[in-house]
This record gives structure tokens, C-alpha cells and sequence, in this order.
């Protein structure tokens, strides 16, 4: 089944069916340390990414850090 | 008084033995990056926290810096206290790490820092067990404000963020240092070594630096400068400077001059 959801940002069309397979979906190295997901605004720990469901007008920001000052 | 070889700038929880605080950003390649970090003796790190771009994947600043270097996370670009909770929350997510440099910016084109948004993000993140570094304005009752909801340290601004312009009100840096309970930071518009050292010498704890030395000609060799720089400015400050006179003073005895 496929859901419309925004993901860093952008509408995109979803096939997985949670949070670590949007990530595998994504070509997101599940095991790459650094990576964070926020659904609606909440933090999903790692832990907890293959329990979460990806659903219909989810807003969910994929993050790591970058060079800053 | 600490000697040199025992002054430690204890903030957030940590201990260090460098009191310069480095930007990874804006460097023009990697290898130029690890140099002027070796180079400036560093130990903190900042990075920022930015949407994975979904074509290509670039490397990992965790794998790049987090085993050499202390990784400080910060929130550079959020207009939103929302924003800047959100990021600082996936900071700590992505990094396994408790503090974080909270930016609040008013505007794109000054950079200058959100006095009202920022103690309102300040508080909440504190709230949520951070250890909070606010980048704020010269101000010393903002400063106050920061420190009254939670603050670990202020990181007030010399001047805007990459101006190079250096330390434009030293007098409020000072009357910061002077209040302060907390770590003082003095963060942005550090151009040259001489104003790392002068904020040091005003009394600040540490000085964070970025673009001064990623922009320079020789990032590695700025790096040192501004290492030698702050730690200069640290040790004449223990040392305490002498007071300001408006007329000379002889150092030479006045006595026994020849010829009289």
C-alpha cells in the first residue's frame, strides 16, 4: 500500500510500511551512526524505528550532522 | 590561581584543556578541515544537524571527528523555537550527546541571534534535561535571562557570525565575564588571532571560531595562530593586566641618570 507523506520536506510517495524500512527504501544505512528520524515532530529512537508505522500525511525529517560552525 | 598546566575550562558537565572551540564548516576540503582542527588543538568540535540529502551520500562527520574530538551539535538556521527544540532533540538522537549550541536566528541577512525566542527555546530544552549553550547577543541582561532558565554557558557574539569583525563592544563582553555564573563563550566575528586573544584577555572562558580560520589563505597555520591567541590572552589574564593610565610612568629608576 502505498502513502503520501512528506519526507525531508518534500511530498513523496511511500511503499514502506515503517519508519526502518522507509529508511531502507531511502538507501539510509540503517546501521550508520549519526542518522536521527522525527515523525510529526517527535524523535522515533533508533530502537523503535522497525515498530513505527509510516502513515498517511506523515511528516517525518531523516537527519544527520553536517560541517557547521 | 591555576598554572598553565592545570587550567581547565570545566563547562556542561566536561572538562577540556583547550578553551578554543572549533566550527567544522566551510573549509575547502576535508584534509584542510582535520589539519586546522589538529592544528588549533582543539577539543570540541561544532557541527550542524541537516536533512540527509536523498541523492548523494556524504560522508559521516561521526565517523570523520567523533573519536578525536568532542562533537557539539548546534542549531545554526532555526527562525522557530519549535525548530530549534526539534533539531536539538534529533542532535542529541543522532549524536548520544546531552548539550547542545542553541541558535535562534531573527533573520537570514544580519544572522543576529533571537533574544526572546531564545530563552523561551533555552528553557524548554533545559526542561528536557539539555545542557544548553545559548548564542546570543553582547547583552549581559539577555545573558542574565539565559542563565536564569537553565543556561550551561552564554556564547555571546563579538560581532556577526563570519563578519570578521572582531570584538565590537568589549566593554559589554566584559560586564558579561564580570556578571556571569556561568561559562562565558564569546562566539562569532573572531577575523584575527589578536581577537581571540582580546577576549580572553576581557575574561572570557573560551572563544569559538569558524570561518576566520576555514576562510583564511592558510586555514592549518590560521589554526595555530588562534590556538597561541587564546591561550596568550588566557594566560595574561591570569596574570591580570596592569591598570590604564593616561600619563606615562617611567619603568627605568629616576634616580642616578648621568649627566645631572
Amino acid at each position: 500500500m502505498t502513502a503520501r507523506a512528506r519526507i525531508n520536506g518534500e511530498d513523496a510517495a511511500v511503499e514502506a510500511a515503517t519508519v526502518a524500512e522507509l529508511l531502507a527504501e531511502r538507501g539510509v544505512d540503517a546501521a550508520a551512526r549519526g542518522v536521527a528520524v522525527a515523525v510529526n515532530g517527535a524523535v522515533v529512537r533508533r530502537p523503535d524505528w522497525a515498530g513505527t508505522p509510516v502513515r498517511e500525511g506523515d511528516e517525518i525529517e531523516i537527519v544527520k550532522p553536517f560541517r557547521g560552525g | 590561581m591555576p598554572d598553565e598546566g592545570n587550567d581547565i575550562f570545566a563547562v556542561a558537565g566536561r572538562r577540556f584543556g583547550s578553551r578554543l572551540i572549533m566550527g567544522s564548516g566551510g573549509y575547502p576540503n576535508r584534509q584542510v578541515m582535520l589539519d586546522s582542527l589538529a592544528a588549533s588543538g582543539a577539543e570540541v568540535v561544532t557541527v550542524s544537524i541537516r536533512r540527509i540529502s536523498l541523492e548523494g551520500y556524504a560522508e559521516s562527520m561521526v565517523d570523520l571527528l567523533g573519536g578525536r574530538y568532542e562533537l557539539l551539535p548546534n542549531t545554526a538556521g532555526c527562525e522557530s523555537v519549535r525548530d530549534a527544540v526539534l533539531t536539538a532533540e534529533l542532535a542529541r538522537e543522532a549524536l548520544g550527546t546531552d548539550w547542545v549550541k542553541l541558535e535562534l536566528i531573527g533573520d537570514r541577512e544580519t544572522l543576529m541571534p533571537d533574544g526572546v525566542q531564545l530563552v523561551e527555546a533555552a528553557e524548554q530544552l533545559v526542561r528536557s534535561g539539555f545542557r544548553v549553550l545559548p548564542y546570543c547577543a553582547d547583552d549581559p541582561i539577555l545573558c542574565q535571562r539565559l542563565v536564569d532558565v537553565g543556561a550551561a554557558a552564554v556564547m555571546p557574539l563579538g560581532s556577526p557570525i563570519g563578519s570578521g569583525m572582531g570584538i565590537c563592544n568589549p566593554f559589554n563582553l566584559e560586564m558579561i565575564v564580570r556578571r556571569s555564573s556561568v561559562p562565558v563563550v564569546c562566539d562569532a566575528g573572531i577575523g584575527v588571532p589578536s581577537d581571540a586573544a582580546l577576549a580572553m584577555e576581557l575574561g572570557c572562558d573560551a572563544v569559538m571560531l569558524n570561518t576566520a580560520v576555514s576562510g583564511s589563505s592558510d586555514p592549518p597555520r590560521m589554526a595555530g595562530a588562534m590556538r597561541r591567541a587564546v591561550e596568550a590572552g588566557r594566560m595574561g589574564r591570569l596574570a591580570g593586566r596592569i591598570p590604564r593610565r593616561r600619563y606615562a610612568e617611567a619603568s627605568s629608576p629616576q634616580l642616578g641618570l648621568i649627566g645631572t
